[in-house]
This record gives C-alpha cells, structure tokens and sequence, in this order.
C-alpha cells in the first residue's frame, strides 16, 4: 500500500508498504528517519513517542495506514536548523542524556508538557514522563531538564 | 609564545574536574546519533535468528526445505554453514554459534534467515521444521554439580574457596540466614544490533554496540575461520550495555549471513528476543553465618554461596570469585571461611552485570549485618562502623586494601543527611500513586541503611590494558587534537572524559574522538568500571609523549604529532586454589546509601520516598557525569529490590517483555541526594577510584533494609514482591 503523510512539515510518501507495518517502521526504515527509537514495539517504553497531529502517541502502536493525510513531528523536527529547541538544548546541559536511546521520546513528551503546562510541578512532570523508560540515569537529571527548559522559555 | 605545561593547562577549559556537555550530545537530542539499530546500506537485508523451544533438548532434525523456497530469502544457515570454530564464550569456549545436536536453553539459536524485509525472514523462519527429542532440564544450581553432566566436565564451573584465620572459632552472638537473589535483566535499552557489510576479498565489517571491540573480533574470526585482521570492527551508537554486551549475540551470525550472501546484512532484536539474546545477572543463593562479640566486632564470618550460571560459562569463573573475594563486605574480619560455586543449568545463560557478583553478596551479607544489629540491640549504622574497613584493613584474600576505604565516613553521610518529610498526603506520593489504592491508610515508614565494596578493573592476574592514540596538528592557526581508542562509549560519557584529559594534559581546547575501532589496538572492555582507569591512563600516557615532541611549541606548522601507546593498570595476582589467597584485585570502590520507604502492608506496595547515596570516587574528573552513574546505578539497585526478576519455570522464561519484566519509571524513583567523597588513590590516574558499580550494590540492601524497618518482616529474596508483604 501507499502512505502519504506530513512529517515534519514536509508531504512524504511511502511505497509498498506492507499491512501490519506501524507507523515507527515507515518512519525509521521508508522515510529515513531513524530519530524515533524502537525499544519495545508494545507501547511500553515510550522511545518512539511522536506527535500526530500535536499529540504525543508511541509510533510504535500506530499502523502506518493510520496515518494517511496526517501530521506526525518526530524528534528530528523540533530544532529550528542548528538552533536546538529550548528542551534540547535542557537536556544536554543537565546531563539527562548518557547512552541517549530514550532522548527522542523523552524529549517529545517534555516538549508537549511544557507546551501545555509551562511551569510544571515535579508530580506534574513525573506523571507526564510516566510512560517513558530510562535505564541509565535513574530519571533524576531528566527531571533537572525539564525543570531548566520550563524556567527557559 | 611559549607556555608551560602547567599554564597550558589553566588556559583551557572544559578540562579534568569540570563538566562539559558531551561531544554526542547534541546529535543524540536532535535524533540523529546513529545507533547499531539504525543502520542502513544500499542493498541490504534482514537477518533473523531461529531460536530452541525448550530449556534442554535433543535437535533429531532439521528440514530446511520450505523456508528456502520462500520468496525474499537468500539463505537458510545452520552450524553446518559455519566454517570456523562453532564454540566461542568469554572464558571457556562452551557456546555454541549455532546449536549442533543439542540445546541447553530456551532461546539457543539453531539457524539463520537473511532475507528481503524483516516479515519474509520472520516467514521463512516460521518454514524451518526442526525436532526434537525434549530432556528433563536441569534448573536447581543447588543440586546442579550432582544433577545430570550438561557439558563433559560436568555442572560446576567454579569453585572459590576463601579460608582466612580459624575456621573453628566460636562467637558470643551468632546469626545465620539463607537469602535469594532473582535472576535481574540489564534491560538496555537499544536491542541487540548491527550491520555486516561482506567485502569482495572475503572480509568482513561490522557496524555493532557492543563493550569491547576487540574480544569481539577475536571470537567472530575464529567462527568465522578468517585471520583477525580481516574482521574489522567499528562501534556504533550504543544503547546502554550493563554487562549485557560483553558476550556476543548477533555478531557472529550477521557476518556469517553478509558472508554467505554477499550483501550487507543487519540484524535487529526485538524486546522479546533480547531477553533471550543476553546474559542476565546470576540468580543465587547465599547461606551465610556472622559470629561477634558482645561489642558488636565481627569474630567469624562463614559463607555458601551458589550462583547459576545457566547453560553455558560465559563469565561465570569470575563473576564466583568477585562474590567469594568480596564476600564479607567493606568489614574487617579475621576468620573467614567462604566456599563460592557457580553452576551450570538449564536456565538462561548469566554473566555481567553490574555489580558482578558484589550485588549478590552485598544484599545478603548486608541483611546479615542488619540481623546482626537486632541481636545486639545495636543501631544498623552502629554495627557497621564498629566493623567498618578503613585503608590498611585485610580482605578475606590476605590483600591489604592500600587506599583509601572511607566506609564508617560514607555511612555517616548518608546518615546525617535531612530526613525526608513524613507521609504525605497526595496520593501521587504514596504507594500505588494514582492508582488510588491508599489515601495513607495501612502506610508504614522504615528507614534502611547499607554499605557495598567493589573491585574495580579487570582482577587475578589478567593482564589488562588499554591503547590510546592522540594526534596533533594545526587546524585554523591552532593546534588541535584528535584521540583515538577502541575503548567503547556505551552511553557514560567516555567521549567526554576522554576529550577533557587531552585538554588538560595538552592545553588544547579543541579535541575531537574519532571512531573507536579495531584499526587500533586493545582498548579492553566497558566493564568493571575500568575505563576511565585504564583507557583514561592510556589517554594520558599518549598525550606525555605528544607533550615531549611538542615541546612547548604552540605552532608545528606542518607537522602532525602522532603518538600511541599501551597502559596497564599495576599487576594482580591468582587466588591460591585451596586457600583464595592473594593480591587479586587493583583497587576497591565503596558506596553506601540510605534508603527510606512507605509500605502499604495491606496491599504490599512499596513506594521508596528517598534514596541517599554517599561514595568516594577518588577524584571527580566530570562532577556531572560521576552523579549521573550514582543515580543511574542506584536506580537499577532499586529495581532489584523491589520489582526486576527474570521469572523462570523448568527453564522457560515466564515474563520477556517489558510489560512483565518492570524496570524503574520515574513515578517508581525517588529524589537522591548524592554526596561525593574524593579521596585520591595514588595509584590510579589522577587519583581516580572506578564509579559505575559501587552505588548498584549497596542501594538494593538498603531499600530491602527500610522496608523490614517498616514492616518487621525477614525478606531474604529480592526482588520483594507484594505477597511477602502481605504474606498473601
Ligand atoms: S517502542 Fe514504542 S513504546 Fe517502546
Ligand atoms: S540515557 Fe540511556 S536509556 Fe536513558
């Protein structure tokens, strides 16, 4: 099947995608964006959380013909060129990054917190950040990210 | 100009002792740092691997004829394919590339699909007829050394003992206790991956994650029948590691597909194949007996430990002897008697996991210590100081600890930090969270407390070194720097460290890592919380020598300095077979936590509301990233405590996925709060004391430690899980 869909602001199409491919496949191995990261494929780590249409989803639990006609934002679409965007940027200077596997995810789903609640509350945070996985820093310099982004922007 | 080395090294930052952002950091935000799973090349396919069934069984064939006809697929491979060596493993050559005429756990890899897209393999796989003739496994690592011989040298893969001072000696006060260690998982988080790219001569590339390049290369050359030099190994994006990339897993099988097929291949793990694609960390089991006197002092220590090493060695031998050597704990003890085995079963393969051994001994000899307490009616932290190592104390090995041990000093840190505030009453800060299931009802508090001692580096007499290539030439009017390892960065920060040495030691600013790989030498392996000590010496003694041909010039015009050079660590020793006596180990890391809890004890839920961590590193080389391994590590020992286990059943893996198997979310963690000791160790580089492992040992003991304050229960095994609270 054929998949048309926006991605990063840009009309990409998708050819001879297969049935029961989800949208994180055709992102990572049609469309060439490897950014989402693939941890889990069940919904559980949140590595490949992207927004469809503004909305934070795991990539990997939506089949790719959902997507027709839709807009997904992945990781690699936050930056402004070489401007990195303010949670990124948080994210490097706080040390919330060591092997960098669940940055993607962790840092759309801080993006679309901060974009509805731009001071959040450490529970408010916690609770936004709930659904994805880290194995590496034990969450605390994520937390310190997400805190520097919000008093940044 | 002319500056010396001193000034040089003022009149740059971003050098030792401070914390730059990391090198990769900005493409690992941005998504594009390319880890082994994201890999691309014209041309390429899938490889997939057909795994045994059953824990242990008889293969009576295997009909590969449907799958080769499916369309996509270029080749079907078993072990009769594999045209070197069919047996590789990090001390004993025990495992199988692929599985001949038996299989010894769930998971053993039987063949290989390489086809067009991922499905058509996963298709062809599903053609693949094989039978089997099943066994009775083999799974309690107990009776295992008697049970049925799954290798020809029988079940037992290693035997320590430890024999210190009488071994008859009697106490006024004596505790004992069995305890249990669940099988815990690394759970990275970047599966198991890479790319095999064939070349016309009969060579190999491999783009892998990994921990140590050249190990790797080794064992895939032998399999493969290739000299060494025509495997060559670049490191790609790792996803964290843990211990869980020291062995191989798909390395051998992509190269033998790009080889068979003539196409890049790459192969990707799922979750679910991930959990059958590494080692775990060794379940076990520890009979332990503390003798002391009525002042608390230790007299005798006894101890039986147990470790299963699963179906094949992989790292087992020395996974025994860190238990053994370590397994009294940071305490001074004359007496010791210590017999540590590790087993062959029928259970998934273990080998290293952070913590190496020390994680299981820490936890069961810390609750030994808090038993210990109660008998006396002494304070936990009291009976600890009163035992509490100290530099020149004696291990049970004979070794003299010749640094420093600051072990009585890290528990009063934790000790005297602020207590958190009591219960709350958002429920989002109870057990159960938003689950709802307490609005503080049933909610008891307990504060814990524990200390660990690791070794650190490579120990008994292995030589363990690290090479290191730093060259210098002009770029822009300024001298600049580029170093070159195949030490390989799995996510904590070596990049960094090692970009922050040459600038200090060079006063060059700019200093760019080039790809670690196997056109350089050794870089030893990302373990044993040893590169920072070795490859960082070896950064070090590189860039003495480029300061010697510089010569306090600051323009070389056309000139490139390029030096390379080894550095190892000062010897170790053997253990002496029949006594573990012997200077087995470089250097010793310590950390000690506090840990405090509410424990819904009507429904077992645990909710740790704190979890403080003191720890000496010797000397902080980037403040930031030491934090970060603390936290990090801590946060894997609180998943052993209260929620990570690999459950097995005859063998079977009950829970492969990251719905059954629970790691830390970050509802599950706590603040910490962590203070950092540097003492310098003369020996090592800059004084340095290794810091991934220490916080992974003494953090779950002291979880375990707070919620028997809370709940007056006895909780020998971790994971603790919700019915040995409610007793349900
Ligand atoms: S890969 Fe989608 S949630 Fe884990
Ligand atoms: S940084 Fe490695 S998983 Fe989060």
């Amino acid at each position: 099947m054929r998949v048309n869909v926006t991605v990063n602001g840009e009309q990409r199409q998708a050819d001879d995608v297969w049935e029961g491919e989800s949208l994180l496949f055709v992102l990572r191995e049609r469309l060439g964006l490897p950014g989402s990261k693939n941890a889990c494929e069940q919904g559980e780590c949140g590595s490949c959380t992207v927004y469809l249409d503004n909305v934070p989803v795991c990539a990997c639990l939506v089949a790719a013909g959902q997507v027709q006609d839709r807009e997904v934002r992945t990781v690699e679409g936050l930056a402004d060129g070489d401007r990195l965007d303010p949670v990124q940027e948080a994210f490097v200077e706080a040390g919330a990054v060591q092997c960098g596997f669940c940055t993607p995810g962790l840092v759309v789903q801080a993006h679309d917190l901060l974009d509805r609640v731009p001071n959040p509350s450490d529970p408010e945070i916690r609770e936004a950040l709930a659904g994805n996985l880290c194995r590496c820093t034990g969450y605390e310099k994520i937390l310190d990210a997400v805190r520097l982004a919000a008093s940044r922007r | 100009m002319t500056l010396t080395p001193a000034e040089l090294t003022s009149a740059v930052s971003g050098g030792i002792g401070t914390s730059p952002q990391r090198p990769d950091g900005n493409l690992k935000v941005r998504g594009e740092f390319a880890y082994s799973s994201d890999l691309w090349h014209e041309d390429m396919i899938w490889g997939a691997t057909l795994r045994s069934p059953h824990p242990y069984a008889r293969i009576t064939s295997v009909d590969l004829t449907e799958a080769l006809k499916v369309p996509g697929v270029y080749a079907v491979l078993t072990h009769q394919d594999v045209p070197g060596r069919n047996l590789y493993g990090l001390e004993h050559k025990d495992q199988p590339v692929l599985a001949v005429d038996v299989v010894r756990y769930q998971g053993e890899p039987i063949a290989l699909v390489g086809a067009d897209h991922p499905e058509t393999a996963q298709r062809a796989m599903k053609k693949i007829v094989v039978t089997y003739d099943v066994l009775e496994p083999v799974v309690d690592m107990e009776t295992a050394a008697d049970d049925t011989p799954l290798h020809p040298g029988g079940n037992l893969v290693r035997h320590v003992p430890i024999r210190r001072g009488s071994q008859d000696v009697e106490a006024e006060v004596v505790v004992t206790g069995r305890y249990e260690v669940g099988m815990q998982d690394q759970a990275f988080l970047g599966p198991e991956s890479g790319l095999a790219v064939p070349a016309e001569d009969g060579s190999v590339d491999l783009y892998i994650a990994t921990q140590w390049l050249h190990v790797d290369r080794d064992q895939i050359a032998a399999a493969l029948g290739l000299p060494q030099e025509q495997v060559r190994l670049t490191l790609s994006g790792v996803g964290g590691a843990f211990g869980g990339r020291e062995d191989l897993s798909m390395q051998v099988h992509a190269c033998l597909l790009a080889l068979h097929t003539g196409k890049p291949v790459k192969m990707v793990y799922n979750r679910e194949e991930s959990f059958y694609g590494h080692v775990h960390r060794h379940p076990a089991v520890l009979y332990y007996e503390h003798g002391a006197d009525h002042t608390g002092k230790l007299v005798y220590v006894r101890t039986r430990m147990y470790l299963d090493g699963g179906a094949y060695a992989s790292s087992t031998p020395a996974v025994v002897a860190n238990a053994a050597t370590l397994g009294v704990g940071p305490y001074e003890v004359d007496n010791v008697t210590i017999d540590a085995y590790g087993l062959y079963t029928n259970n998934p393969p273990c080998g290293a996991m952070r913590g190496f051994g020390a994680v299981q001994a820490g936890f069961a000899y810390e609750s030994q210590m808090d038993k210990l307490a109660e008998a006396l009616g002494m304070s936990p932290v009291d009976v600890r100081v009163r035992n509490a190592m100290t530099e020149g104390s004696v291990m049970p090995t004979g070794q003299v600890v010749d640094s420093a041990a600051p072990v009585a000093q890290l528990l009063k840190l934790v000790q005297d930090k602020p207590l958190p505030a009591g219960t709350s009453s958002d429920i989002r800060e109870l057990p159960g969270g938003v689950s709802n299931t307490t609005h503080g009802e049933g909610v008891v508090r307990g504060v814990g407390f524990a200390v660990g001692i690791k070794n650190i580096c490579f120990s008994e007499g292995y030589d363990d070194y690290s090479t290191a290539r730093v060259r210098v030439s002009m770029v822009n009017g300024e001298l600049a720097a580029a170093v070159h390892t195949a030490a390989c960065e799995v996510g904590q920060g070596l990049v960094t460290i090692m970009q922050q040495i040459v600038r200090t030691e060079l006063g060059i600013e700019r200093v760019t890592v080039l790809p670690m790989d196997t056109t350089i030498g050794n870089g030893g392996s990302t373990s044993a919380s040893r590169q920072t000590y070795v490859t960082g010496g070896a950064v070090k003694a590189a860039c003495a020598l480029v300061l010697d041909r510089l010569a306090g010039r600051t323009d070389i015009g056309d000139e490139i300095i390029d030096e390379t050079t080894e550095w190892r660590h000062r010897a170790t020793e053997a253990l002496d077979p029949e006594t573990g006596q012997g200077n087995a180990h470089v250097q010793y890391g310590f950390a000690a936590h506090r840990a405090v809890v509410d424990v819904d004890v009507d429904l077992g839920l645990v909710r740790v509301v704190s979890l403080d961590c003191a720890q000496d590193v010797g000397k902080a080389l980037n403040p930031q990233a030491v934090v970060g391994q603390i936290q990090g590590g801590s946060a894997q020992g609180l998943g052993l405590a209260v929620m990570e286990e690999i459950q097995t059943s005859g063998g079977k893996v009950r829970n492969p996925s990251f719905t059954d198997y629970l790691i830390p979310t970050v509802l599950d963690m706590p603040p910490m709060s962590i203070d950092v000791l540097e003492l310098a160790d003369p020996h090592a580089p800059y004084g340095i004391r290794g810091v991934g492992e220490p916080p992974t040992i003494s953090s779950t003991p002291a979880i375990v430690a707070a919620i028997r304050a809370a709940t007056g229960l006895a909780l020998t095994r971790v994971p603790v899980r919700p019915e040995h609270l409610t007793g349900t």
